[in-house]
C-alpha cells in the first residue's frame, strides 16, 4: 500500500484571511492526504523550513493581502537556496491573472484563484506528486 | 372573505395546493436560509399570531428598537454613504477620499494596510511586501496629517477599520485635527477596536486577549471624557461571517462579544450608560435577502434586551444598536465580474430595508484587488439609486409587520440567542474564542457552504453554472513596489528630523502607564505627538503586555 501524500498548507505574511486555506486543508485531509497547516502569519523562511523538516511532498500557499508576488517568490527563493526546490509549489488566493507569469517564473506552478474547487486542487496535487 | 385563517389554510393544502404539487414537485424537499431555518411555504397571520405589536415591535426610535432607531429614519436623512478607502501611500488615498466626496459620499472610511494594522512600521522586515496593499500605510503622524489634508475633520466623520492599534490612529486623528484646529470634542467617528473577532476570523491580533481589553476600555473611558462624539468600537460581524458564518452565527457570535467588551468595562469601573451609547456595530449583508434583513431587525430587538434586561442599562440610547454594513465580500466572483454589480444592489438593498446606519458597497472588481476608480464609482452610484430613485427610502422599515419577515425575524433571534447562551454557559466569549469554539462553528459552516458549491446544491451563478469562457478582467489597480521604498524612505527622514530625547521620554513615559494602571491613550497621544512610530509605540507594547499566539 502506498503512503499518503503529505502536503503542507502555509499562509504567508501578515494577511489573516485563513477561510480558503481551512477549507482546502479539510478537504484535503477528507481525500487522505496528510495536511500540515501552519496557520497565519509566517515567513517565507519559516515555510520553508516547515516543508523541508516535515518532508512534504507539496506546499500550498495562500495570501489574499496582494503580496503574493513577492511572498510566494521568496518561498521558492529560499527553498533552491536550501537544495529543495524539487518541493513543488502551488498558491492561491486575491490572485490577478496578470500576475501569473511572473509567479511562474518565480517556480509556483499551480495557481489557483477564487472560485476555484477544492476538487480542481485535489486532482492538481495527485496529478503533480511522484510517490517515492 | 372573512373566514377561520387556519381552517381556510387547510382546505386550501387540501385542494389547490394538493393539486398543483401531485403535477409537479418543489424544487427542494425543503427550502433552507444559510443558518439551516426552514423557510415554509407561504406564511400567513398565523405565523406572527404570537407577536405581541408594541412589546415586540414598537415604534421606531423607542425600544426594542425592531423598527429603526430613529423615529423617522431614511425620510430625515439618509443612511451615511461610506466607502471603505486606502491603498499605497497617504498622498494617493488623500487623493481617492477627495475624489469620493466629490462623488457624493458623505463619510469618510479608512483602510488601513496590514503592517499599520499589526504595529510593524513600513521598515520593519515582517512588513515587506504587505506595505500599502490592503490599505494606506502609516507609520507617524506625518502620514496622517498628509492622509487628511484638505479634508476638515470638524465637518466629515472618519470610521477607521483599526483594531490592535486603534489606541495609536485614533490618538493620531486627535493629533491631526488638533493642528487643524479642531478640537477632539467635534470630533466625530469610528475605530474598529474590536479585538475579540481579530482572534475568531480575522487575524490582526497583537497582544493577548487581556492587555487587549485593557486597551479597549482605557479607550472607552479616555473618549468618553474627551471625545464624546466618537464611536469608540464597533462590534463586527462582518469579517465572522466573510470567515464563513451562518447570518446566525454572524449575529450570536457579535453579540457574544459586545456582551464581553460591555462587561469588561463594567468591571473597569465604567457606568453602564455612561459608555454604552458610544458601541456602534458592524454586519454583513450577505446574498439570502429576507434572511439578511430579519437578521439586521432581529440584531436591534436582542441587543436592546441585552442592555435593559442584563446590564440595566437606563438611558434609552444605551440599548440602541446602531450598525454600519458592508455588502459581503465573500460573495463577489472572479468570474464574470460584471455580475457582482447585482449582487451588491441586492445585498446593499437588504441592509437598507434591514435599516443600517451607514453603508459600503463592494465593488465588481474585488475578487482581484482593490477597487478601481471607475468600480468605486458605480458602487457609490448603487447606492445612491436606492436612495434616491428606487423609494423604498421612503417609508419607516417598510417590510415590518410581513409574515414571513416577522417569523424570520424570531426565529433568528431564538436560534442566536441559544448561542448566546452557549457561549455564556462556557464562560463568555473570551473564553469561547480561546477554546477555539467559536472557530470551529465558523469553519465548520465555511466548508459545508463550500460542499454545497461543489456538489452544485447550491448555485453561484458563473461560478458552477452559467459559466463563459473570459478574458482576464485588465484595468484592476496595481500597488507598485516602490511605495515600499517610498514609505521607508518617508519614514527615514521622519525619524531623523524629530526631536530625540522627546521621543526617549514620551516612549519611556508609555511603558510606564503600560506596566501601571493609568489610562493608556494620554501616553499614547504625547508619544504621536512627538513623531513616535505606529511601530516604536507598538514595541513598547509589546514588550510589557506580551504577544497574542494562536493555537
Amino acid at each position: 500500500m502506498s503512503r499518503k501524500i503529505r502536503v503542507l498548507l502555509a499562509k504567508p505574511g501578515l494577511d489573516g484571511h485563513d477561510r480558503g486555506v481551512k477549507v482546502i486543508a479539510r478537504a484535503l485531509r477528507d481525500a487522505g492526504m496528510e495536511v500540515i497547516y501552519t496557520g497565519i502569519r509566517q515567513t517565507p523562511e519559516q515555510i520553508a523550513n516547515a516543508a523541508i523538516q516535515e518532508g512534504v511532498d507539496i506546499i500550498g500557499l495562500s495570501c489574499l493581502s496582494g503580496a503574493h508576488t513577492h511572498l510566494f517568490s521568496k518561498v521558492t527563493q529560499i527553498l533552491k537556496e536550501k537544495g529543495a526546490a524539487d518541493i513543488p509549489v502551488m498558491g492561491g488566493g486575491i490572485i490577478p491573472s496578470e500576475d501569473i507569469p511572473t509567479l511562474e517564473k518565480a517556480g509556483i506552478r499551480g495557481i489557483f484563484q477564487p472560485g476555484t474547487s477544492t476538487e480542481e486542487i485535489l486532482k492538481y496535487i495527485q496529478e503533480n506528486v511522484k510517490l517515492s | 372573505m372573512g373566514g377561520n385563517i387556519r381552517e381556510e389554510k387547510e382546505r386550501w393544502e387540501k385542494t389547490t395546493l394538493n393539486k398543483a404539487l401531485t403535477k409537479s414537485k418543489e424544487r427542494e424537499d425543503v427550502f433552507r436560509t444559510t443558518s439551516q431555518i426552514e423557510m415554509k411555504r407561504l406564511y400567513t397571520p398565523l405565523d406572527t399570531d404570537d407577536i405581541d405589536y408594541c412589546h415586540d415591535l414598537g415604534f421606531p426610535g423607542e425600544y426594542p428598537f425592531t423598527r429603526g432607531v430613529q423615529s423617522t429614519m431614511y425620510r430625515g436623512r439618509f443612511w451615511t454613504m461610506r466607502q471603505y478607502a486606502g491603498f499605497a501611500t497617504a498622498e494617493e488615498t488623500n487623493k481617492r477620499y477627495k475624489y469620493l466626496l466629490d462623488q457624493g459620499q458623505t463619510g469618510l472610511s479608512v483602510a488601513f494596510d496590514l503592517p499599520t494594522q499589526i504595529g510593524y512600521d513600513s521598515d520593519h522586515p515582517l512588513a515587506e511586501g504587505e506595505v500599502g496593499k490592503v490599505g494606506v500605510a502609516i507609520d507617524t503622524l506625518k502620514d496622517m496629517e498628509v492622509l487628511f489634508d484638505g479634508i476638515p475633520l470638524d465637518k466629515v466623520s472618519t470610521s477607521m477599520t483599526i483594531n490592535s492599534t486603534a489606541g495609536v490612529l485614533l490618538a493620531m486623528y486627535i493629533a491631526v485635527a488638533e493642528k487643524q484646529g479642531v478640537k477632539a470634542e467635534g470630533l466625530q467617528g469610528t475605530i474598529q477596536n474590536d479585538i475579540l473577532k481579530e482572534y475568531a476570523a480575522r487575524g490582526t491580533y497583537i497582544f493577548p486577549p487581556l492587555p487587549s481589553m485593557r486597551i479597549i476600555t482605557d479607550i472607552f473611558a479616555y473618549c468618553k471624557n474627551h471625545v464624546p462624539r466618537w464611536n469608540t468600537i464597533s462590534i463586527s460581524g462582518y469579517h465572522i461571517r466573510e470567515a464563513g458564518s451562518s447570518a446566525v452565527q454572524e449575529l450570536a457570535f457579535t453579540l457574544a462579544d459586545g456582551i464581553a467588551y460591555v462587561e469588561a468595562a463594567i468591571k473597569a469601573g465604567l457606568d453602564v450608560d455612561s459608555f454604552a451609547s458610544r458601541l456602534s456595530f458592524f454586519f454583513n449583508a450577505h446574498n439570502n435577502f429576507f434572511e439578511e434583513i430579519a437578521k439586521f431587525r432581529a440584531a436591534r430587538k436582542l441587543w436592546a434586551k441585552i442592555m435593559k434586561e442584563r446590564f440595566k442599562a437606563k438611558k434609552e440610547s444605551s440599548s440602541m444598536l446602531r450598525f454600519h454594513t458592508q455588502t459581503a465580500g465573500c460573495t463577489l466572483t472572479a468570474q464574470q465580474p460584471d455580475n457582482n454589480v447585482v449582487r451588491v444592489a441586492f445585498q446593499a438593498l437588504a441592509a437598507v430595508l434591514g435599516g443600517t446606519q451607514s453603508l459600503h458597497t463592494n465593488s465588481r472588481d474585488e475578487a482581484f484587488a482593490l477597487p478601481s476608480e471607475d468600480s468605486v464609482r458605480i458602487a457609490l452610484r448603487t447606492q445612491q439609486i436606492i436612495a434616491h430613485e428606487s423609494g423604498v427610502a421612503d417609508m419607516v422599515d417598510p417590510l415590518g409587520g410581513a409574515y414571513a419577515l416577522e417569523d424570520l425575524t424570531n426565529e433568528i433571534e431564538k436560534k442566536a440567542m441559544d448561542y448566546i447562551e452557549k457561549i455564556d454557559s462556557m464562560g463568555g466569549a473570551i473564553k469561547a474564542i480561546e477554546e477555539g469554539y467559536i472557530q470551529q462553528e465558523i469553519g465548520e459552516s465555511a466548508y459545508q457552504y463550500q460542499k454545497e458549491i461543489e456538489a452544485k446544491k447550491r448555485i453561484i451563478v458563473g461560478v458552477n453554472q452559467f459559466q463563459v469562457e473570459e478574458e482576464p478582467l485588465r484595468d484592476i489597480l496595481r500597488i507598485s513596489p516602490e511605495v515600499e521604498t517610498y514609505q521607508r524612505e518617508k519614514l527615514a527622514k521622519v525619524k531623523r528630523e524629530r526631536d530625540q530625547a522627546k521621543l526617549a521620554e514620551v516612549l519611556s513615559a508609555l511603558k510606564k502607564t503600560a506596566l501601571g494602571t493609568d489610562n493608556l491613550v494620554p501616553s499614547i497621544v504625547e508619544a504621536v505627538r512627538a513623531y513616535a512610530s505606529l511601530g516604536e509605540i507598538s514595541d513598547v507594547l509589546r514588550e510589557v503586555f506580551g504577544e497574542y499566539r494562536e493555537n
